[in-house]
């Protein structure tokens, strides 16, 4: 299919929309330059387990709903498609119906003339994940797991799809004025709608992967502003929107590695780019070029997959150390109140963490400084146990013990660390990546069923 | 000889996450004598790497030198992953600390 017009121009505002709120002055800016879409990605699992495992969002409803507000009446205004993938943090979906709300109660708000919006979700059943296991279907793990096993699967409280441009795709198709998708790749959403229109694909990934971030493709430094991109039958260009930042070669090719194991291939569901032979030319003072992305299909179809489990609740306590001889031996001093905790609770049932600020917390074993602390230290104990009772109780035990440690020479006879609180806090429950995996499936719209529903007046 | 510091050469140093079971350094330069002079003084090789954070070889999964970037880009498995207990950086970002004072000999 020719393209139906020379160019395609995508405006982004926002990396991982509601984390926090879009920079208007450039937005503005962008829209004068007559954007034919908008899109933004809302999602990261940059935010750890418990958003997905608890089925909650780890950005404030307030800061969603002005992004999507800046959005949603721009591209009606225009007249223009406006797309937004992994829809709060996790793209639960939970978190789709979420956005789908807040784009619905809009547009009733300003009395927007009625349009489409399309929504998929990308939540996977556990049974049907079971079901793949019991009949043989490995379910592969990525970054060195095992395959996923009945045990690990048991384990998890919720896992999520990684959709690829298919659903998005197919909901355009379909007359969606408005696209609220479930967990996808980030490139995903914004070469959807260049592949529907004819663009070749290894520009359309690679202008996804360069736009997702908004204006992290730019330099200097700054977050929440907004790109634009421009795809063409034959390069990609991006140029910065807020006046002080430009889009350097440099600083797009960093871009191309950021949080990704490597800057020559992005991996999706149907296939990968391969990046080697990318050519970066500055176009103009704010602009970049890019050609020679390619696009590689994928010989079998399989699904990223993403899940939490939930571990236990969890209270916190907090310890300060002064005494140079305690901070030499503070691991006794945890092991003190570790042994402590093991006398009266057992040693199964619960965990104990100890972080060690000042000496190791950060960087645990990598740490080249471990045997070097600082004059102070503090020390961040979490319990982990089944019920908050039990998870208080522990971390009472491990946390206050410490002022009880015994050890042979200490100078100080009346109370062995400090306390900032005499007391251990609640914190969120515990989770952890159960599932980091990947699924083989048939047909890549099979995890991502789509709706369609009406807003406005 | 004399040397500089590391974060005295590099535009920017940084660590990330890259997905849940990794994090990835990103050494990034702006001009191009400076990045050489960096890679050929093995500082960043993958063994100097393993020696500064205590790891084998085999936690490093992947090992770049990116010219069009002017960067220098590793990557190495997590020993737990990103926010479970007893992580204490849940986005990998703050990873990056020790290679701040490397010591890069002048030629």
């Amino acid at each position: 299919m020719p393209a139906s017009s020379p160019s395609l121009r995508i405006l982004c505002p926002n990396g991982h929309l509601g984390f926090a709120p879009i920079k208007t002055a450039s937005f503005r800016i962008g829209l004068d330059r007559a954007p034919d879409l908008i899109c933004a990605d809302s999602g990261s699992c940059d935010v750890g387990p418990g958003p997905l495992g608890a089925d909650v969002s780890s950005s404030p409803l307030q800061w969603q709903r002005h992004d999507l507000e800046y959005m949603l009446l721009a591209a009606r205004r225009l007249g223009v498609p406006m797309i937004v993938g992994s829809a709060a943090d996790t793209g639960s979906n939970s978190g789709v119906d979420r956005f789908v709300g807040i784009v619905k109660d809009l547009a009733r708000d300003h009395r927007l003339a009625r349009f489409r919006i399309g929504y998929f979700y990308s939540g996977v059943g556990k049974d049907y994940l079971r079901r793949k296991i019991t009949a043989g279907d490995t379910i592969d793990g990525l970054d060195g797991r095992p395959p996923l096993d009945l045990a690990t699967l048991g384990a998890t409280d919720r896992v999520v799809a990684m959709a690829g441009v298919h659903p998005y795709i197919e909901l355009l198709d379909r007359g969606a004025d408005v696209v609220i998708g479930g967990r996808s790749s980030d490139c995903a959403i914004f070469a959807a709608p260049a592949i529907r229109k004819g663009f070749p694909e290894g520009l359309a990934y690679f202008a996804g992967k360069v736009l997702e971030c908004a204006s992290f493709c730019a330099e200097p430094y700054a977050g929440k502003e907004s790109v634009l991109g421009e795809i063409t039958m034959s390069d990609f260009k991006v140029t910065a929107l807020w006046p002080e930042q430009r889009c350097t070669t440099a600083s797009v090719a960093a871009h191309t590695m950021y949080e990704r194991p490597t800057p020559f291939y992005e991996h999706f569901l149907g296939g990968h780019i391969d990046m080697r032979d990318c050519r970066y030319e500055q176009y103009d003072e704010r602009t970049t070029r890019i050609t020679g992305p390619k696009y590689v299909r994928a010989t079998e179809l399989r699904a990223k997959l993403e899940g939490a489990g939930k571990l236990g609740e969890r209270y916190v306590g907090l310890v300060g150390v002064r005494d140079p001889y305690t901070i030499e031996n503070i691991d006794a001093v945890i092991a003190w109140a570790r042994q402590q905790a093991a006398e009266r609770f057992g040693t199964a049932g619960y965990e104990l963490h100890y972080s060690v600020y000042g000496r190791d917390a950060i960087l645990g074993a990598l740490e080249p400084l471990k045997r070097s602390p600082s004059h102070e230290l503090c020390v961040v104990v979490q319990a982990i146990a089944s019920t908050q009772e039990l998870a208080r109780e522990v971390c009472m035990t491990g946390t206050r013990q410490m002022f009880y440690a015994r050890l042979p020479a200490v100078k100080g006879t009346a109370g062995g660390v400090a306390f900032l609180l005499d007391e251990v806090m609640p914190a969120s429950p515990a989770y952890r990546w159960t599932v980091n995996h990947t699924v083989r499936v048939d047909d890549p719209l099979k995890l991502f069923p789509t709706f369609i529903t009406e807003a406005g007046v | 000889m004399t040397a500089r510091k590391l974060s005295e050469i590099a535009k920017t140093v940084r660590s990330k996450n890259a997905g849940v079971d990794k994090i990835t350094f990103d050494v990034i330069f702006a001009e191009r004598a400076d990045y050489d002079l960096v890679r050929r003084s093995g500082v960043l090789s993958r063994a100097a790497v393993c020696r500064l954070f205590g790891i084998p070889e085999s936690r490093i999964t992947d090992y770049v030198e990116f010219d069009p970037a002017l960067a220098i880009k590793f990557t190495i498995l997590r020993s737990v992953a990103s926010g479970s207990p007893g992580d204490a950086d849940i986005f990998g970002s703050q990873q990056y600390g020790p290679l701040l004072d490397l010591a890069v000999p002048s030629e």
